[in-house]
């Protein structure tokens, strides 16, 4: 049972056509991938999925509910997430309340609560803080809870966005390329990471990644985007013998040769 | 090197602060016209900030100051009393300004638009003004209304600032500023201009006479009181700002003015959590809006422009946006530039002016350089302070508490997932 539906997807920016016509099932508890050359179209399809870009035609399906209208804030209570590109922590916040953040939309302290400093507003700040550090230390970093986001280095930041993400308690969660800028050790680690998100917390994953290695390793599934379009789907061993794909990567040629 | 040697300071040792206060407060009482030492013993707040010692102490001693030594030593004096009353006003709408621009980060310049709702709801019912759109004769009110009035002020404020937030909050940054600009200015000229067709702000002229507070008969209207009062609702406003600033939605406020996207992505909304910045700062300056029509006994439009707002943002800026005690501290300082070190450096140059020493032309007075300092002031700080003078820093939690809370002992939120796995595993 698909628990993501994109039907049909359309996107432009005035004269191009960002997504044509994308349809993409992702199925309950899979790891999905979205590759593509650069400019194919795959961060516009997350801003779609994600509530960012309101798509011109077609729709989008959440556990057979139509969510496309929806703004971003919505989407993301109704348990999908996302990652950034180009990380987008929030620099001047320590790593705990970082994490604390994506707690937001399952605390439910108001303006009087706070202020009269409530039991229930304490009770519900000291889980949240206990959920954040346990989310910290389930990906590794809760020695630098107390660091600020902006300060630590690369790769702890994209374990700090991940830890972020899953303390929005989502059912499906968009890497946009989580292994950007990683050296292949780091890779290597961020792919058991992913692969042990799935197990463990029965997470949907849907990534964007250009790192072949890690696309054909982790994901069960692979859509291939082209100049906006869809030209491809299957398996890492259907997608890496597809020959509209190779195309794609290595241009015309390269397929005639081969 | 001076690095480490800012780094080893720990702060000032407990009994510096404590003969500081001793001795201003002293020559406070035999030196009764020193400005110096009345600035002195406002300055042992700042100096306490940086004591090193417990919060606790630090508390007790700041509130023995503010509450028993300055009453004490100054209140006989009416024009200190004043000065302190007029800081802690510009104190308390500095904190309020301080939610949306420096937790929220949103520009307002038009933040005195809320400070003038609330003094003229105080203004308008509490003189017969009111009578001349509302039937009965019902009008003016006591001196005794004026406490209900705190909370009419700051719910008329929070209504305006919730009006003005809708239309204005879908602009961000530059934008924003000029937008606030505007609505601010437009406020101003719609008070100036409501004495027709119905008289309801009587224009240019004003309203007059505002009564002064009452509590069971007794008329608080002179500075003395007004201190006290002053000083409560900035005990008040501070409260909220600290329990806001680690709340729920503080984060919200503070995700917001770090990063738009990835704070909605996280399920914060960012109308929501704009409107109720803008609503909780506009309310504050609603309250203090109130004091400050009493304090004045005359309102008119002209004590809300634009300079008021540019001057508030100058305070929490060079304070440090975002900071609660830097804000405290801007506020203050910017306050007694204004009305006090200008205006007694002017005096000083006419004394010797009149004494025939030198000859000042009328333009040079120094109490007319107002908007020149404050420039060169920010550009001083913009240099070598960039996050203000006590620029703000997040809270470290006590990892230690959290490992031993009773939330500990099982895995939250999705995490939860995970004991639920091992669990059958084992079984």
């Amino acid at each position: 049972m698909a628990i993501l539906e994109a039907v049909g997807l359309t996107k432009r920016f005035g004269g191009l056509v960002a997504n044509q016509d994308v349809s993409i099932k992702i199925e309950k508890g899979s790891i999905t991938a979205v590759i593509g050359p650069n400019g194919a179209g795959k961060t516009t399809f997350f801003n779609m999925i994600t509530g960012f870009y309101e798509p011109d035609e077609g729709e989008i399906l959440l556990g057979g509910k139509n969510i496309k209208g929806l703004r971003p804030d919505q989407i993301a209570t109704r348990g999908i997430t996302r990652t950034f590109q180009n990380i987008r922590l929030f620099k001047q916040m320590t790593a705990l309340e970082n994490v604390m953040v994506g707690t937001h939309s399952r605390l439910s302290a108001g303006l009087l609560g706070i202020l009269f400093h409530t039991k229930r507003v304490r009770e519900e700040e000291e889980k949240a803080r206990v959920e954040a550090y346990q989310l910290l230390e389930y990906v590794g970093i809760e020695h630098i809870a107390n660091e600020a986001a902006g300060s630590l280095p690369y790769g702890l930041q994209r374990r700090l966005e991940i830890a972020r993400a899953l303390a929005t308690n989502p059912q499906i969660i968009l890497l946009d390329e989580p292994a950007a800028g990683m050296n292949p050790r780091e890779t290597v680690e961020m792919t058991e990471f992913i692969r042990l998100l799935k197990k463990e917390l029965d997470l949907t994953i849907i990534l964007i990644e250009h790192d072949m290695k890690l696309v054909m390793g982790l994901s069960e599934y692979i859509h291939v985007l082209d100049y906006g379009r869809k030209i491809a789907e299957g398996t890492p061993e259907q997608i890496r013998n597809n020959p509209s794909v190779i195309e794609a990567y290595l241009g015309k040629s390269a397929s005639e040769v081969s | 090197m001076a690095n480490l040697v800012w780094k080893s300071f720990k702060g000032i040792p407990l009994y510096v602060t404590l003969i500081w206060i001793a001795v201003f407060s002293l020559l406070l009482h035999f030196l009764d016209k020193s400005v110096l030492s009345f600035l002195g013993i406002l300055s042992s707040i700042v100096l306490l900030y940086f004591t090193n010692t417990s919060n606790k102490i630090k508390l007790a001693i700041g509130a023995l100051v503010l509450i028993v030594i300055i009453p004490l030593v100054a209140g006989e004096n009416r024009y200190y009393m004043e000065v302190a009353s007029q800081v802690g006003i510009y104190v308390a709408m500095a904190l309020g300004l301080n939610i949306v621009v420096g937790f929220a980060g949103l520009l307002d310049l038009g933040y005195v638009a809320f400070f003038a709702a609330g003094a003229y709801a105080y203004a308008i019912f509490s003189t017969s003004q009111a009578n001349e759109f509302i039937a009965g004769n019902l009008f003016p009110l006591t001196g005794d209304w004026f406490w209900p009035f705190l909370i009419v002020g700051l719910i008329v404020a929070a209504i305006f600032g919730i009006l003005l937030g809708l239309p204005v909050l879908r602009v961000k940054g530059d934008y924003l500023a000029i937008v606030t600009l505007g609505f601010g200015e437009i406020i101003r000229i719609v008070f100036n201009n409501l004495d027709k067709p119905i008289n309801i702000t009587n224009g240019p002229q004003g309203i007059t006479p505002i009564p002064a507070p009452e509590l069971f008969g007794l008329k608080m209207g002179t500075p003395f009181y007004f201190y006290f009062i002053v000083l409560f609702v900035i005990a008040f406003i501070v409260l909220a700002n600290i329990r806001f600033e680690h709340s729920r939605l503080g984060r919200a406020w503070i995700a917001v003015r770090e990063d738009e996207l990835a704070a909605q992505s996280m399920g914060i909304s960012l109308l929501n959590t704009k409107l109720a910045a803008f609503a909780t700062g506009a309310s504050f300056a609603g309250v203090v809006g109130v004091i400050f029509a009493a304090k004045q006994t005359f309102i008119d439009p002209t004590s809300f422009t634009l300079m008021e707002s540019i001057g508030i943002l100058v305070m929490v800026i060079l304070g440090g946006s975002g900071s609660i005690p830097g804000v405290i501290l801007g506020a203050a300082f910017v306050t007694l530039l204004q009305v006090q070190l200008l205006k007694e450096f002017s005096n000083f140059l006419h004394s010797l002016q009149q004494s025939g020493i030198i000859n000042l032309p009328n333009q040079l007075d120094p109490s007319k350089f107002q908007r020149l300092v404050f420039g060169i002031m920010l550009i001083f700080v913009a240099l070598y302070r960039p996050n203000g003078l006590i620029p703000a820093k997040r809270k470290t939690n006590d990892l230690g508490a959290i490992k031993s809370s009773p939330f500990s002992s099982g895995k939250l939120g999705i995490l939860s997932k995970l004991s639920q796995s091992s669990s059958t595993k084992q079984s």
